[in-house]
């Protein structure tokens, strides 16, 4: 890894923003579920936060990104917008898809935010096209599917792996390597002990990251997303993390090996890096709470202007079916 | 305005292709075997894009179908206007994910943020003994999913301006060529045919047969024939299987108060008991007779000649049906 750029002060400080506004806004939406004023499917993201927050600060609004049901992350460190995302989970007509997408088709074009998908491994497909147009228009923007460890084992990832180093294309496959697919173990889906290995088979590059450290995540995005805007084609980036809260709020999580998630648990990258930051003099921890509370109070006048916002008209059920209204 | 040229139907799909690539640079293709180095396609489709285009428009891709299908998805949320090629009907199995779950559903989930303008173009048809998994016919399964379109050419003039319009609409168009009839020799009037719209070829009093692909001649030879028993039979082409053009076919059934309803797929379940049952509601009272309907066996299509011949309907079928409907 040592070759690899490391983030500076500000950087760091940049990704320590996204990663607690990931994290502020996964708990708040989990308060109100647990409050019963949402009522929806969620796969929290808690621990998973450095990831996108870390690739994210070397991407611009032009770059696209592709990501699944277990997505808030990917979607906030791009910029999804608090009160366009809320009105959307909340089913409200003010959403980002006006209430017809839900929390596992969030969609924010503006910002680069492509296709969030329910079905395990589609990321990875449709991230070619979105690259191929990239390359055709020649202005370097660079295109992240996201998937996880689960999803590696479906066909349309190697299909688009393959597909996408044949053609060179700039498009980095982010595996967020959980440790579980729903209640299935890594040791349990395959017999490789890292998926980047896979990416040789493709004669892609491949890199196995700690998802959780910032420097390792963000300096091998940053040399993935150089390489992609330099035309030397896709990069397989097996970013390892764990998911705090079992596969869908709600569940228990019995299938998980304890001393693995007790283990994880010491390691939650959050108060890491604060600890970091002050510790290093980037930042004081009175300029972070003032951070934390800024970023808290934006949660909630989205969520406040999402409850208040009108149910979409049934009617809507015939319009964005195909480009004109049905009949 | 171009003098009519008399073409195959393969010949008016390239040409289409060709004008439509000529006029508007955002217009790609990507499919198997379809760029020149690989013939152009195993029935020269495609021929001479990839050589007028380059090979950055024209692509051909690996043995890939949800990589091939995803990447069209990719690049039409971004502007582009990609025609994939799916080789046959059969192997949109394959696909179905980026077909169903992404393509037709996009535009919906994401509010009408996104839309993907793609068109599939993809071959069938039972009759030359390619068997169960290279001739079958499943256009009721994308006719039933909201979202997209389904079009089914029946002539060399209607392949080249129904697939113009295909390629010019917002929204994704499964576009089924019919591989008997691809070197039937026809007049070709380069002129887009508007989607949806259906043509009465014949026009008649006393019955409607309601056709497309292979059997819109067997329906007109049917036609002829009862002529010459004096009755008047009515014959019109969907050519749209979805949306299909309800006004065209109950002004029909309206006026001759008979309908029968042919396709080359299996009639149970099939897009003639749609059909059937739209007449039934809006014209219970001016039928003279019950609504019929002719398909195919409800077995896969089958290898051994004189099998498949009783496979699918035919003059001799149609006729029979058409006579019992008359008496
Ligand atoms: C094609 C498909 N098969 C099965 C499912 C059901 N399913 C939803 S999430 C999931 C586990 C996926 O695990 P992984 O790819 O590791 O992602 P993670 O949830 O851990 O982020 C499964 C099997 C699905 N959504 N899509």
């Amino acid at each position: 890894m040592s070759n690899y750029p490391k983030p500076d002060g500000p950087t760091l400080r940049a990704i320590y923003e996204k990663a607690a506004r990931i994290q502020f806004n996964d708990e708040r939406v989990i308060k109100e579920i647990k409050a019963g004023k949402l009522v929806m499917p969620f796969y929290s993201t808690r621990g998973q936060e450095i990831i996108p927050a870390a690739i994210s600060v070397s991407l611009t609004d032009d770059d696209y990104v592709n990501t699944i049901y277990r997505g808030g992350h990917d979607q906030i460190a791009k910029g999804f917008p608090l009160p366009d995302y809320w009105a959307e989970i909340a089913g409200r007509v003010t959403g980002a898809c006006k209430g017809k997408g839900g929390p596992m088709h969030l969609t924010y074009p503006a910002k680069g935010i492509m296709v969030t998908t329910g079905i395990v491994g589609s990321t990875a497909p449709i991230a070619n096209g979105l690259a191929w147009a990239a390359k055709l228009e020649g202005k370097g923007r660079v295109t992240i599917a996201n998937f996880g460890d689960g999803a590696a084992n479906i066909g349309a990832v190697h299909e688009a792996m393959n597909m996408a180093a044949l053609w060179q294309l700039p498009v980095i496959f982010v595996c967020q390597n959980n440790a579980y697919a729903e209640h299935t173990s890594m040791a349990r889906s395959t017999r490789v002990d890292s998926y980047a290995k896979r990416a040789a088979g493709y004669a892609m590059e491949g890199i196995r990251v700690d998802g959780n450290d910032p420097d390792e995540m963000y300096g091998a995005a940053r040399w993935a997303i150089d390489r992609a805007r330099a035309g030397e084609g896709p990069t397989f980036i097996e970013a390892t993390t764990f998911r705090f809260n079992g596969h869908l709020i709600g569940e228990a999580g019995g299938y998980m090996d304890k001393e693995l998630y007790a283990a994880s648990q010491t390691r939650d990258p959050m108060p890491i890096l604060r600890r970091r930051l002050v510790d290093q003099g980037i930042a004081a921890a009175g300029e972070l709470d003032a951070l934390d509370a800024s970023i808290r109070a934006e949660i909630d006048a989205a969520v406040q202007a999402a409850y208040a916002a009108d149910y979409p008209d049934p009617s809507e059920l015939k319009v964005d079916v195909l480009v004109d209204a049905i009949a | 305005m171009t003098e009519p040229v008399k073409m195959t139907m393969i010949d008016a799909i390239n040409r289409a292709l060709h004008d439509a690539m000529e006029e508007n640079g955002k217009i790609l293709l990507l499919g198997e075997d379809v760029a020149d180095p690989e013939d152009g396609g195993v029935f020269g489709a495609t021929r001479g894009l990839s050589t007028r285009f380059g090979e950055d428009r024209v692509k051909s891709t690996p043995i890939s179908e949800q990589a091939i299908v995803g990447a069209a998805i990719g690049a039409s949320l971004v502007g582009y206007r990609p025609v994939a090629e799916v080789m046959l009907m059969n192997f949109m199995t394959v696909a179905m994910d980026m077909l169903v779950n992404h393509a037709a559903k996009l535009r919906f989930m994401s509010g009408g943020q996104t839309s993907v303008p793609i068109t599939v173009r993809t071959m069938t048809g039972s009759g030359l003994s390619l068997g169960g998994q290279h001739s079958d016919f499943v256009e009721a399964w994308f006719a039933h999913t909201a979202g997209m379109k389904v079009v089914i050419p029946s002539s060399a003039n209607d392949a080249y301006g129904l697939l113009r319009s295909a390629i010019d609409d917002a929204d994704p168009v499964i576009f089924v060529e019919t591989l008997p009839i691809y070197w039937a020799q026809g007049e070709v009037s380069f002129e887009r045919i508007p989607i949806g719209k259906a043509r009465v070829c014949r026009e008649g009093s006393d019955l409607t047969i309601i056709a497309y692909g292979q059997m819109v001649s067997h329906s007109l030879t049917v036609a002829t024939e009862l002529a010459k028993q004096g009755k008047s039979v009515e014959v019109i082409d969907l050519r749209t299987v979805s949306p299909w053009d309800r006004e065209t076919v109950l002004a029909s059934v309206a006026k001759t108060g008979r309908a029968l309803i042919v396709h080359e797929a299996v009639k149970e379940y099939g897009v003639g008991a749609e059909i059937a049952s739209v007449i039934g509601e809006a014209l219970f009272g001016r039928l003279v007779a019950p609504v019929q309907r002719l398909g195919a066996a409800y077995c896969p299509v089958p290898f051994s000649k004189p099998l498949e011949q009783a496979f699918a309907p035919n003059a001799e079928s149609i006729g029979a049906a058409a006579a019992a409907l008359l008496s």
